[in-house]
């Protein structure tokens, strides 16, 4: 009698089970609606029109044929593909880890106090408010072996030319460096946000008990900013693995396939030789490598979270 | 190796292609300020008042179209809305519109050479075989039979019916730095052996020239390796079988690695016609083999460090053969458009005589017609050296197709492309083109099975 009354009177509707409860409900599943046709439309049957696309051989402009798993058989044995799974792990690696780490850098120099450091900051997140086109588009100017600024750096400090995106073997570096110029600011951001928020009294007392910069960086900061370090960490694995438009714009995934991406050799399936069901095959085994990933990087972050 | 080939004489195909695209010789001379009006019950005015949408691909062509679009408007009463995108993503829009079945243009460029196959199994152009034979829908003036044989059976079907309009042909020619080549004392080359032996003396690395500069880059290379192929008297393809791992297509392609290792800048295998281009123009190549249409902005002032010192040649023969390679443009409209007549007017306004002459002018590209060529009142208005026009002529009998008509033409240049920029890297020319032969055969044979 007491429990009816206090549900009553406003402590929030209190699930019932049986007939009586789904009669109360009814009036509200109306509300799902909305957001379930809306979800359906944009995430579920694109998704599964997907799907049943990929397991079709389907060109633009050609009759669609059922293949089954054909189409995934054939990617199983395509080199140029497989090859295009390396050098997306490849490219990631790269340009998550070094951002990652100069951008921890930058953001301990910033959190100090000097003079200027609001100006200096201001500068420093300018490369990730640019457009990536526009930049990839200044990045291939720079990048030209004969006419390009860099070669001509590098003949100022007594260095040889290198051939930056123009030859295989130092494609995915060069194409890594724009990353770099482009996304560190945005781990210093993350980072800094961080660090802002840190509590000073374990640093108060770690002063009291004599410890080094090193050992309050490593025994204090570290663990405590770690959180955030894993969220930079799970947006940049994110971004990298879409990275699309630098690569493009700048090489369009060569020389040859050196610097094709799944993205690139996605792109060119479905938009250059039109050929819509691989490319829907691509995509399948895509997100299933990405969904894979986040699941270890939200495991770590479980990992990583303060306790 | 291509039958027709097999020797260094002009083929019988190719001598009545260029004698049809030079035939116009006995043609009427164009007045390029002739009255577009009535002729034989043709009316221009006929569909007046509607409005024609034309789709376009950045360059020269498009920004001539929308500065004249308003003498078209006098003459027809048809307003033209023209949007113009890039290359690549008006490629990607035109197959994506046209398979939906409503396109949001009347009409539309195209290359020949990568789409044609495509729209044809598509079935999605307007045929207009009856119209082209209609007086009161073909005015005199159009001179239909100036048009060049080559362009007419790239604007024509496998099976005979012509759905669209041929606007340009690009050639390929051999631009070379005349100052560079006096410097040397090297004469222009005629052989492909004289081109190696001038890009030899030539090149001069420590000074930052390069005796040769061209295409390194996958998929845009190919078509600089189907020029040097066409010295061998050969093409890629025959019927549906590709001929692209032959002795003679090894050959040309030890050539294409020698040429381009050897003498061109470091990098080359990440170049484009841009990064050519860009290289040429600045002085520092002495030789470039690559399509007419680069002469406008090798003889800009405002780019170009080159202006008036460049040459225009044939490319060099070969060993076999003796080609330049040659890619079309045409126009065509959608089965599906509203406005299907006026986008057809629009159509012949834009690939007539008159527009041609300002296209070859502007040097935008040569047209499919031999009358401009030889017009006096085209010539005294060239932008750039009337050699240049010259050895575009000379082009034509020559001429022959650079890529094969199949539907996975990217596709092909893809493949083979990698091929190529793989040689650049040091791989074997004959292991590279043995292993793309036999990864894109598969290719043909489904895409025609299809």
């Amino acid at each position: 009698m007491v429990d009816v009354s206090m549900a009553e009177a406003g402590a929030g509707p209190v699930p019932q089970k049986g007939v009586e409860g789904e009669r109360r409900l009814r009036p509200y599943l109306l509300f799902i609606w909305p957001a379930l046709i809306v979800c359906s439309a944009v995430i579920i049957f694109p998704w599964l029109f997907t799907v049943w696309m990929s397991l079709h051989d389907f060109r633009i402009g050609s009759p669609m044929t059922f293949i089954g798993l054909d189409n995934y058989k054939d990617l199983a044995t395509n080199r140029r593909f497989l090859e295009s799974i390396g050098h997306t792990f490849y490219f990631t690696v790269l340009s998550v880890a070094l951002p990652m780490v100069l951008g921890t850098l930058a953001a301990l120099v910033f959190h100090k106090k000097f003079w200027g450091r609001g100006f200096f900051r201001t500068l420093f997140i300018m490369p990730m408010m640019a457009t990536p086109v526009a930049v990839s588009l200044i990045w291939t100017m720079m990048f030209h072996p004969q006419l390009g600024v860099l070669n001509y750096l590098l003949s100022l400090v007594g260095l040889p030319p290198s051939q930056w995106v123009y030859a295989p073997g130092t494609v995915i570096p060069s194409l890594v460096l724009v990353e770099v110029w482009l996304w560190t600011p945005f781990c210093m951001i993350i980072v800094l946000g961080g660090l802002a928020s840190l509590p000073s009294e374990p640093y108060e007392a770690a002063l009291i008990d004599g410890a080094s910069q090193w050992q309050m960086f490593w025994k204090i900061t570290y663990p405590l900013v770690a959180p955030f370090l894993v969220v930079a960490l799970i947006i940049r694995t994110i971004d990298a693995l879409k990275a699309f438009e630098t690569i493009w714009v700048i090489c369009n995934g060569g020389p040859g396939t050196a610097s094709e991406t799944i993205n690139v050799y996605l792109y060119n399936q479905a938009f250059a030789y039109n050929q819509v069901g691989t490319a829907s095959a691509v995509v399948v085994v895509f997100f299933a490598i990405i969904v894979a990933l986040s699941l270890i990087l939200l495991w770590a972050r479980q990992k990583a979270a303060w306790t | 190796m291509s039958k027709g080939f097999t020797t260094r004489a002009i083929s019988r195909r190719r001598a009545l292609q260029g004698a049809a695209a030079l035939g116009g010789l006995a043609a009427p001379m164009l007045n390029s300020v002739t009255a577009y009006s009535q002729s034989g019950g043709f009316d221009w005015k006929r569909f007046k008042g509607q409005e024609v949408e034309v789709l376009m691909e950045t360059g020269p062509r498009a920004d001539l179209m929308k500065k004249y679009k308003g003498e078209f408007k006098d003459l027809t009463g048809i307003e033209l809305g023209i949007e113009v995108i890039p290359e690549q993503q008006a490629r990607q829009k035109v197959a994506i519109e046209l398979n939906s079945g409503k396109p949001s243009f009347d009409l539309f460029n195209f290359a020949y050479h990568v789409q044609k196959r495509q729209f044809e199994k598509g079935g999605w152009l307007l045929d207009i075989t009856s119209w082209l034979k209609d007086p009161q829908m073909m005015p005199a003036e159009y001179e239909l039979g100036d048009v060049s044989k080559l362009g007419m059976s790239f604007a024509t079907t496998s099976d005979g019916k012509v759905n669209s309009l041929p606007i340009l042909c690009d050639y390929f020619i051999l631009y070379y730095n005349k100052d560079l080549f006096a410097k040397k004392g090297v004469a222009v080359p005629k052989t492909l052996d004289e081109m190696m032996a001038a890009a030899a003396k030539i090149n001069d690395p420590a000074a930052g020239i390069s005796g040769f500069v061209g295409r390194g880059v996958r998929n845009a290379n190919v078509v600089l390796w189907t020029q040097l192929l066409s010295g061998w008297g050969q093409e890629t393809i025959k019927g549906t079988k590709l001929i692209t791992d032959t002795p003679d297509a090894i050959a040309s392609a030890e050539y294409y690695k020698k040429l381009l290792s050897s003498y061109a800048p470091q990098g080359v295998a990440g170049f484009n016609w841009n990064e050519a281009q860009g290289l040429f123009i600045q002085g520092k190549a002495g030789m470039w083999i690559d399509a007419t249409g680069f002469a406008a902005p090798i003889e800009d002032k405002t780019k170009s460090r080159v202006v008036g010192k460049v040459g225009y040649a044939l490319p060099p023969s070969g060993p076999k053969g003796h080609g330049s390679v040659t890619f079309g443009s045409g126009m065509a409209i959608p089965k599906a458009s509203t406005h299907k007549e006026a986008a057809y007017l629009t159509m012949l306004w834009m690939t007539g005589p008159k527009m041609a002459g300002r296209m070859l002018q502007v040097g935008g590209g040569i047209p499919f017609r031999t009358n401009p060529l030889k017009d006096p009142a085209v010539l005294a208005g060239l932008t750039i050296p009337r050699e240049w026009a010259e050895c575009a002529a000379g082009c034509a009998p020559i001429s022959m197709s650079g890529l094969p008509v199949i539907v996975p033409v990217t596709e092909f240049r893809d493949v083979i492309g990698t091929a190529l920029t793989n040689m650049l890297g040091g791989a074997d020319p004959a292991t590279e083109l043995k292993r793309a032969t036999t990864e894109f055969q598969p290719v043909i044979d489904k895409s025609e099975q299809t």
